[in-house]
């Protein structure tokens, strides 16, 4: 166990060594100047190797095990209650529900807590003077998310092929781009980037490869990778749509206080 | 040093955070819907403790030494303006910070999980770790090339719909004819490269970069450069499964 820990930390020192070889590089040949605060960086170096050992070792105990446990338990045949009442039957694609609920609540409830994704939220709410909420945003986002890990699901379970799904995301998303308010275009891809977290990537890779393993007739080679690609496409819809939404929304509100005021003109 | 121990203590809470949504759901859909055995769970949950420590380790010792030196010389380098240097720290900047991305690790060490059990390499720990450790050589070279052509992008105001439409049409044409086991791993390492350690480095490179030019804007050339790093790793993983696939 102990022996073992040794091994990541130092695998993770390997990890780590050519961004601090770089650094001091270029500290020195172009800067030309001794780093300030010499103390502070190298215990830094240490915390970073240390933690990122620490961290892989948690992600082969854990978060690997966890979403190929949890593929495995939904995808039991004895689980799926339909299933077992008609022995014999084969499953098809819309037997799998808890699956998609299951990726659903995760894409969704990890991205509404991303640290990463308030901050954009709070720059978003300036930039559009206040015409996009901070939590409207932040529910857009985790609704884009949750959703396409669930769609990424289906096209697992269904064995249809990536890149449809892939290329069919970023048509919408450059038609959307066309009508959307200018200043949501840079956030709307921003967020597609921000939602996938360090600890999410690892869990639903493995929920995905669980999956590609369970299902009858799905390989985890052909089947098994991009609910991660899903991840990170369907945000960026999801925030388009939502910043259209909200411009309509306003003109709307625009409009109505313009009548009320003309109406309240003809009463007097 | 109380700073410090405040700094650490977000942080803590910060790794708590991101670990919370995903152990809220898993035990409402152990308790409710699969009914899970109790011993089997706590087992994993024990998992949970370096994975949060890990996280917070890492995040505090990035902030201590990696980000003030980062943004220090993306700045100064910006304001020095030698496109040499740019180029070069742009690329470093993009190569070493994708090496050292757990994330990017745990999808390369799956990845060649999967080749091995397939039969694409063989099923040794030597032929996995080199397959792993050239996946992520690739991406983190995507990763540099991407940096090197958004700076250059914003040097000469190239237009960035442009590029990364035609990137995708690239990726899209390109997944005909690559291996059909590489596809689905190409595409993820697009979403898997910006996280916790590229996008606030990179981020501080853009803005830089953008802010010491006239007539441009901070926050759209900011934002370019993490585009483009989402769509390279895709086209070079393509890549990289047909030289394997040759070879």
């Amino acid at each position: 166990m102990i022996l073992d820990s040794l091994r990541f930390i130092a695998d993770s020192a390997v990890d780590v060594l050519p961004i601090a070889v770089f650094l001091f590089v270029f500290q020195r040949l172009v800067i030309g100047a001794p780093m300030a605060n010499r103390k502070n960086i190298v215990i830094g170096f240490v915390f970073v190797v240390v933690g990122l050992g620490l961290f892989l070792i948690g992600l082969e105990r854990t978060l690997f095990p966890l979403g190929r446990l949890m593929a495995q338990q939904l995808t039991d045949p004895a689980f799926l209650r339909d299933a077992a009442a008609l022995p014999g039957q084969v499953l098809g694609w819309q037997d799998y529900y808890w699956v998609y609920l299951f990726a659903l609540a995760i894409g969704f409830s990890t991205t509404l807590a991303e640290p990463a994704l308030i901050a954009v939220s709070m720059k978003a709410n300036m930039v559009s003077g206040g015409a996009v909420g901070v939590w409207g945003l932040r529910v857009a986002v985790a609704i884009g998310v949750g959703v396409g890990v669930s769609l990424g699901c289906y096209r697992i379970i269904s064995g249809l092929p990536l890149h449809y799904f892939i290329a069919a995301g970023y048509l919408v998303v450059i038609a959307q781009t066309c009508m959307a308010p200018k200043a949501m275009i840079p956030l709307a891809y921003d967020s597609g980037g921000v939602t996938t977290s360090t600890v999410t990537v690892p869990l639903i890779t493995a929920l995905g490869l669980g999956l590609a393993e369970v299902v009858p007739g799905r390989s985890p080679v052909l089947d098994g990778f991009g609910l991660v690609a899903f991840a990170s496409v369907f945000p960026i819809i999801s925030v388009l749509a939502y910043g259209q939404f909200a411009l309509l929304r306003e003109r709307a509100s625009k409009v109505a206080r313009r009548e009320r005021v003309t109406k309240v003109v003809k009463y007097d | 040093m109380n700073d410090s121990l405040t700094i650490f203590a977000k942080d803590m809470l910060g790794s708590l955070r991101d670990l919370a949504p995903i152990v809220l759901v898993i035990a409402i859909f152990q308790v409710f819907v699969v009914g899970g055995s109790a011993e089997e769970l706590l087992a994993l949950a024990g998992g949970a403790i370096p994975v949060v420590l890990g996280l917070t380790f890492f995040i505090f010792g990035l902030r201590l030494a990696l980000f003030p030196i980062g943004e220090g010389l993306a700045h100064s380098l910006a304001e020095r303006g030698s496109v040499f240097w740019l180029v070069a720290f742009a690329f470093a900047l993009g190569f070493g910070t994708t090496f050292a991305e757990p994330a990017l690790m745990a999808v390369a060490d799956e990845a060649a999980e999967v080749a091995a059990e397939a039969n694409v390499i063989t099923a040794t720990d030597a032929a996995r770790d080199a397959y792993a450790w050239g996946l992520r050589l690739t991406v983190a070279v995507a990763v540099g090339v991407a940096l090197v052509a958004g700076v250059f992008r914003i040097l000469v105001n190239w237009s960035l719909p442009v590029m990364i439409i035609g990137g995708y049409l690239l990726v899209l044409l390109l997944t005909y004819v690559a291996p059909e086991e590489i596809i689905g791993i190409a595409y993820d390492s697009g979403g898997v490269t910006t996280s916790t350690v590229t996008v606030p480095l990179v981020t501080a490179l853009g803005v830089g970069l953008a802010s010491s030019l006239k007539g441009r804007n901070p926050m759209s050339d900011g934002f370019g450069l993490i585009a483009l790093a989402s769509l390279t790793p895709i086209l070079f993983v393509l890549v990289f499964g047909m030289v394997m696939q040759w070879t």
